[in-house]
């Protein structure tokens, strides 16, 4: 697993939250919530549906207003300094921002004008941002024909025109295929490397892994974990190797053979569905497991590893399932649909 | 050394973080007129660009001014002006007719405002250093080309029926402007209405509630001395009456003076009262 980026010893902060609230009636969006950013970072917001991951940017991209709570981004408070503020920030939300009828340049060459950028400046940057976000090609077609990877990379594009020091991405891959989910995962830590901090919310541990250095987990608008994404790995369990022995009258000796090896935090291997699911926690341990299975020679059908799902890490994280919305709070989608 | 490489060398060490203050922010943010006007090109230009991917976004311009103009000349001319007389009937509804396509032309503002905010990219902009007027002022002023294109085939389609000018072009110019100038104010109202009601639908449905009776309720069409007494009453205070009237007296002479000073009162209330509260509410719009 490669990351992209380093925490500075003294990283000073780019987003700090404190205590934020926001509620809709009866509805606590954001029930408290605080959260550090570093400068240069990726900060991962993970959280199922509803959480109040949206609300969270909304609030911090001066879009809404808090109830209380304060928010400092870029060294300016949503409240009080919304203006200067938004010199310093870029959104990317789940819903494409940009417009559907007008070509891939014409939104980019507006987005710089609007940005203060003299017309022939206006012009190269968007040039570059296509070509750099390989939308090239593309430039003159309207946003309506593009695909759905097309769309995100376009709103990233638009999103950098202003080079912002703080960048937001709500749920930057909801919604697309694996091969696009991953060419923008490539975008996003490229963007990384420039040294852009970012805040990303997600549904996905994966994503999370793939882009952050920190996590913070949020449910029904509180947060419930934060730290590291290593220690929370830790926490959870990091990955689970799934073996299936062809013979599934084997799997019980299959299990104490791996007991036997004493590894670190084998014992909290089980077995259902005809699979043994062993808990990996470093990638000598794959080795290690793959390796004692194949020298005692067990006949092996089928061996993958999969990530903790969401609902995995809930579990392990606060012993309870991860709340799709089951007390009939509004999700921030829907939130979004009504205030429309 | 070249001063280019002087200043490179004064530069702080990380050199993306430098490139990344495009804009100093120092001052407190406030947009200056200039670049205020700037943003509300870079909207318009947008605004046309949309018209320009979906031209049939004009038609309803581009045939309204004929459909209302034929139907109302041939089916009504007869009985208001007597068989026959059609062109006179031309002279008289023209002129008013050109406050019943901006009351139109301004309603259809409010729906392309709901319509934008379903979209993700009315966030872009509330999340940029623009003054947020600046998208409803693009949108204004994109309607009010939209509303000229009305008003040149109208006075097109006038002429054509046979509409005679009594005044200098100079009047007719003036009416024009004082038309564009009355529907532009309205826009704000229906921006409030589209900003206020759920969906683009239902801005059209709020609209036809209070424009019919606005509309026929005035001078555009009839002269008001065969209405009720009743009815007189509310078609001289209808603003509608005090454009079409003033208009009218532009082209075909009489006296404008009360009904021109009318009709610029009704504007600047309007904008006065109407557009803080649209700006206020689209600010706040969440």
């Amino acid at each position: 697993m490669t990351r992209i980026d380093t925490i500075p010893a003294d990283g000073t902060t780019a987003v700090t939250v404190r205590g934020l609230v926001k509620h809709y009636g009866a509805t606590k969006a954001l029930d408290g919530v605080d959260l550090d950013v570093r400068e240069g970072t990726v900060l991962g917001v993970l959280g199922p549906n509803g959480a109040g991951k949206t609300t969270l940017v909304r609030c911090l991209s001066t879009l809404i207003l808090p109830d209380a709570g304060t928010a400092v981004v870029a060294g300016f408070d949503v409240v009080k300094q919304p203006r200067q503020l938004r010199r310093t920030i870029g959104l990317t939300g789940q819903y494409a921002s940009v417009d559907e009828k007008l070509a891939g340049w014409e939104n980019l060459y507006m987005i710089g004008r609007l940005l203060d950028l003299p017309r022939p400046a206006a012009r190269k940057r968007a040039d570059e941002l296509l070509e750099r976000f390989s939308l090239t090609e593309a430039a003159k077609k309207p946003v309506l024909q593009y695909s759905g990877g097309m769309r995100r990379r376009l709103d990233l594009a638009a999103s950098m025109i202003g080079q912002p020091a703080v960048l937001y991405l709500d749920e930057p891959t909801t919604g697309l295929d694996p091969r696009t989910r991953n060419e923008v995962w490539a975008e996003v830590k490229r963007m990384v490397a420039d040294g852009v901090t970012v805040l990303l919310t997600t549904q996905y541990m994966e994503e999370a892994e793939q882009l952050a250095s920190e996590l913070t987990v949020i449910d029904r608008g509180r947060v419930v974990a934060g730290g590291k994404v290593d220690e929370l790995k830790a926490k959870v369990g990091g990955r689970t190797l799934e073996i299936r022995p062809s013979d599934p009258g084997q799997l019980p000796e299959m299990a104490r053979a791996l007991s036997e090896t004493g590894l670190d935090g084998i014992a909290g291997s089980q077995i259902h569905d005809g699979m043994l699911f062993v808990p990996i926690l470093a990638d000598v341990q794959l080795t290690a497991v793959i390796g004692l299975l194949g020298g005692r020679g067990f006949d092996i059908a089928h061996i993958g590893t999969h990530l903790p799902s969401l609902d995995e890490v809930f579990l392990a994280i606060t012993g309870e399932k991860a709340s799709e919305q089951s007390d009939g709070t509004p999700t921030d989608a829907q939130l979004k649909g009504a205030a429309a | 050394m070249s001063t280019a490489t002087t200043t490179k060398v004064t530069e702080p060490a990380p050199p993306t973080r430098t490139e990344r203050t495009v804009r100093p922010v120092t001052d407190e943010g406030r947009i200056g007129l200039r670049a205020n006007l700037r943003h509300i090109g870079a909207l318009a230009r947008r605004n046309a660009l949309q018209i320009k991917q979906d031209p049939e976004s004009m038609f309803d311009v581009l045939l309204m001014p004929i459909v209302f103009t034929l139907l109302f000349v041939f089916v009504f001319g007869g009985a208001v002006a007597g068989k026959g007389n059609q062109s006179e009937y031309v002279s008289y509804l023209v002129p008013g007719l050109m406050a019943m396509m901006g009351l139109n032309v301004s309603m259809a503002v409010g729906s392309g405002i709901n319509e934008d905010f379903q979209k993700g990219v009315m966030d872009r902009f509330r999340t940029m250093p623009i003054a947020r007027s600046s998208v409803l002022i693009a949108k204004i002023v994109v309607e009010v080309g939209r509303m000229m294109v009305a008003f040149a085939i109208l006075l097109i389609v006038g002429f054509i029926l046979g509409m005679s000018v009594e005044t200098s072009p100079l009047q007719v110019l003036g009416a024009i402007g004082l038309s564009l100038l009355f529907g532009a104010s309205l826009m704000w109202i229906f921006i409030l209405i589209g900003l206020t009601v759920k969906t683009a639908q239902a801005v059209q449905g709020v609209g036809f509630l209070v424009l019919m009776p606005l509309q026929f309720g005035s001078s555009i069409f009839t002269p008001p001395s065969t209405m009720p007494s009743w009815l007189q009453n509310f078609t001289d205070y209808n603003p509608l009456s005090n454009l079409a009237d003033a208009a009218r007296a532009l082209f075909i002479g009489g006296p404008v003076a009360h009904d021109l000073w009318m009709t610029l009162a009704w504007s600047a209330v309007i904008t006065v009262v109407t557009a803080p509260i649209a700006v206020a509410k689209f600010r706040k719009k969440t």
